[in-house]
């Protein structure tokens, strides 16, 4: 069986939730080999490939390989598809991984789709465009198909592999090595799941109508373990960060569960979330289209329906 | 310092977006275009810089005929002169043959900055700098939040999904922002009035020395086998809190689906 080599995505050594992901897609399409890039691989890390079926992992943790931006990864995995010849190769698709997979797909003279929701075994990939509009399905036609993927598409299942470790040593090009990281700031986040990764959303707009506001957005999300997003109207009236907005020119998410409050639901904001399982929305007026979204909405103040909803979430999960 | 900045023709936000019966592009001319609105970000940016480094920008834009109207909007913010490469054997390429042939117009040209938007509002791919910067060899320098050059050392943050890294390189480079960096000026009476007499290159493909076998639709690395547009999402349930319990509505609700 073909390999399929995925790009582990990981902060500080632990590694994400959409890694598991696409190791369980990838077992679907053939032998996954997860490729390691940078220092911090340790014990905990590779049991975590190996739950979730890494045959191999490609372990590249030369010391350079994390100065520099971007680049690196991209001279691993091509080295690596042009030794292995792999069946696809597959990379989360955020905005760091669609550019590793742009610059692999140069090098290596293959076909790229980015932001797939889904691949079938014929190596399909389905994806959802224009705010989740139209439906296309489409295929790499040339070299390795290279295919990122947006997290929470697939639900991770957990089956063991051999994770057998094989170094990889690659000497970086002096192109690869002209953007160099110099330093790394962490913003607070307050112990949230990530926004793009987090399975239920809770979001504000401008309904919310203050930075003081988002506490009840804030409490809601924290009773549901859930993350916090919001229109660009909250954002950009500084009411919270912008690295929060949801929608076509912030982060695009598709949790479970996205509550949408005090968002009137403009096709900028829609484009970001429309692909969410289930939609709830609460809204003061009946006539916002983000009720065309519902599965369940309700019209009323959010400042009396969202802290009530909060206490019974409490209530019922005490 | 000589900046470029590759800006796109896109259909207009607002306007319903649909792919063509025939070959499965995207339909250019049922919506308006307009300068994708990330890319006036890149235009703010690369004049601010321009401003302060006494720099010329060059607007390069790759599209059909009426993208000229895009370049002439970025003269009218005050840019200096425009790039408009125009060839009908371009329909259709994907994001490696754009890369391909915008590279092909930059190269050579001595460009110490070459400036993008993060996105482009209809392709959303996010991935044509990062290929440019491979295919010139040059440093990428993308999604800044912010841009600092001090003669030829450029740093960036560039936005993460945990905040931001700082990233250094020389000139020359590519660099891409995201739309928190400034607010792109409104081009002024005076400045549409100039842009007009502000010179605009129109190139074709053979003119920039591009392989007519790594581009159009016939080149494409990856194709549509089929779409379809999704049938509106059927009614949800919708009350109101007029008895002060949609609350518990909700909860009731998300017990139901399992969520609680
Ligand atoms: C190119 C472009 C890109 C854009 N990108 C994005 C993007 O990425 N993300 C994004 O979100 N937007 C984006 N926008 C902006 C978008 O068009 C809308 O302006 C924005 O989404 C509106 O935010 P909102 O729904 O919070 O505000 P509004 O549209 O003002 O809606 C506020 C809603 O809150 C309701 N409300 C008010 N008070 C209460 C209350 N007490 N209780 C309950 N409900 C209440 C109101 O009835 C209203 O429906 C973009 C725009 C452009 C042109
Ligand atoms: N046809 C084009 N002509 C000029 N610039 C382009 C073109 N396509 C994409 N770009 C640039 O590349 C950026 C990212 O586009 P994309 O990778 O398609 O999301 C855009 O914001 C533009 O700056």
């Amino acid at each position: 069986m073909a390999e399929v080599l995925v790009l582990v995505e990981q902060l500080d050594g632990s590694v994400k939730k959409v890694t598991s992901e696409l190791l369980t897609l990838a077992r679907s399409l053939g032998e996954p080999a997860a490729v390691w890039v940078g220092g911090g691989l340790d014990d905990a890390a590779a049991a975590s490939l190996a739950e979730f079926g890494a045959a191999t992992i490609y372990v590249a943790d030369g010391a350079e390989l994390s100065d520099f931006a971007v680049a690196p990864k991209a001279e691993v995995l091509a080295q690596l598809v042009a030794e292995k010849s792999p069946a696809a190769v597959l990379i989360a698709s955020n905005a760091e991984g669609k550019e590793v997979a742009g610059r692999l797909a140069v090098k290596a003279n293959s076909g790229v789709i980015t932001d797939a929701v889904a691949v079938d075994s014929g190596l399909i990939a389905t994806q959802s465009v224009f705010g989740g509009s139209t439906v296309v399905h489409s295929k790499v036609t040339k070299g390795t198909p290279i295919i990122t993927v947006r997290p929470n598409s697939v639900a991770p299942e957990a089956s063991a592999g051999a994770s057998t470790k094989v170094p990889v040593t690659v000497a970086l090009s002096d192109s690869a090595k002209k953007a160099k990281v110099t330093g790394r700031t962490v913003a607070a986040k307050g112990g949230r799941p990530e926004l793009t990764e987090a399975a239920i959303v809770v979001s504000g707009g401008r309904g919310v109508g203050a930075a003081e506001g988002f506490g009840v957005i804030e409490s809601l999300a924290d009773s549901l373990g859930a993350a916090v997003g919001a229109s660009r109207a909250a954002t950009d009236a500084g009411w919270y960060p912008h690295q929060y907005q949801v929608g076509q020119t912030g982060k695009t998410v598709s949790p479970q569960l996205y509550i949408a409050n005090g968002i009137s639901g403009a096709i900028q904001h829609r484009a970001g979330m429309q692909t969410s399982k289930t939609i709830v929305v609460v809204n003061k007026d009946a006539e916002a289209p983000m009720f065309e979204l519902a599965d369940y909405g309700v019209v009323g103040d959010l400042f009396n329906v969202v802290p009530q909803l909060t206490e019974e979430i409490k209530k019922r999960t005490s | 310092m000589k900046i470029a900045v590759c800006v796109k023709q896109v259909p207009d936000t607002w306007a319903e977006k649909k792919l063509r019966s025939d070959d499965s592009t995207l339909d250019r001319e049922s919506a308006d275009g307009v300068m994708n609105e990330l890319d006036e970000y890149a235009v703010e940016e690369a004049l601010q810089i321009a401003e302060a480094n006494s720099g010329e920008v060059t607007i390069v834009t790759m599209g059909p005929d009426r993208a000229a109207e895009t370049v002439r909007k970025a003269l009218s913010m005050g840019a200096d002169a425009g790039i408009h490469l125009v060839d009908d054997s371009l329909h259709g390429s994907d994001a490696i043959a754009t890369s391909y042939a915008l590279a092909k117009v930059l190269e050579g040209r001595g460009f110490d900055l070459i400036i993008f938007g993060s996105e482009s509002t209809d392709a959303r791919m996010s991935v044509v700098p990062a290929m440019v910067a491979e295919r010139l060899g040059i440093a990428q320098l993308t999604f800044a939040q912010k841009v600092s050059v001090a003669g030829s050392t450029v740093t960036i943050e560039r936005a993460t999904d945990y905040g931001y890294d700082t990233v250094e390189a020389s000139t020359p480079a590519v660099i891409s922002v995201v739309e928190k960096i400034n607010e792109p000026r409104y081009p002024s009476f005076k400045g549409i009035m100039a842009a007009k007499k502000k010179p605009v290159e129109s190139l074709g493909a053979g003119d920039a020395g591009i392989d007519g076998g790594q581009i159009g639709l016939s080149a494409a690395w990856s194709g549509v086998n089929d779409f379809a547009v999704r049938p509106p999402k059927a009614a949800g349930t919708v009350v109101t809190d007029e008895a002060g319990d949609g609350g518990v509505k909700i909860a009731e609700f998300l017990s139901a689906q399992k969520f609680i």
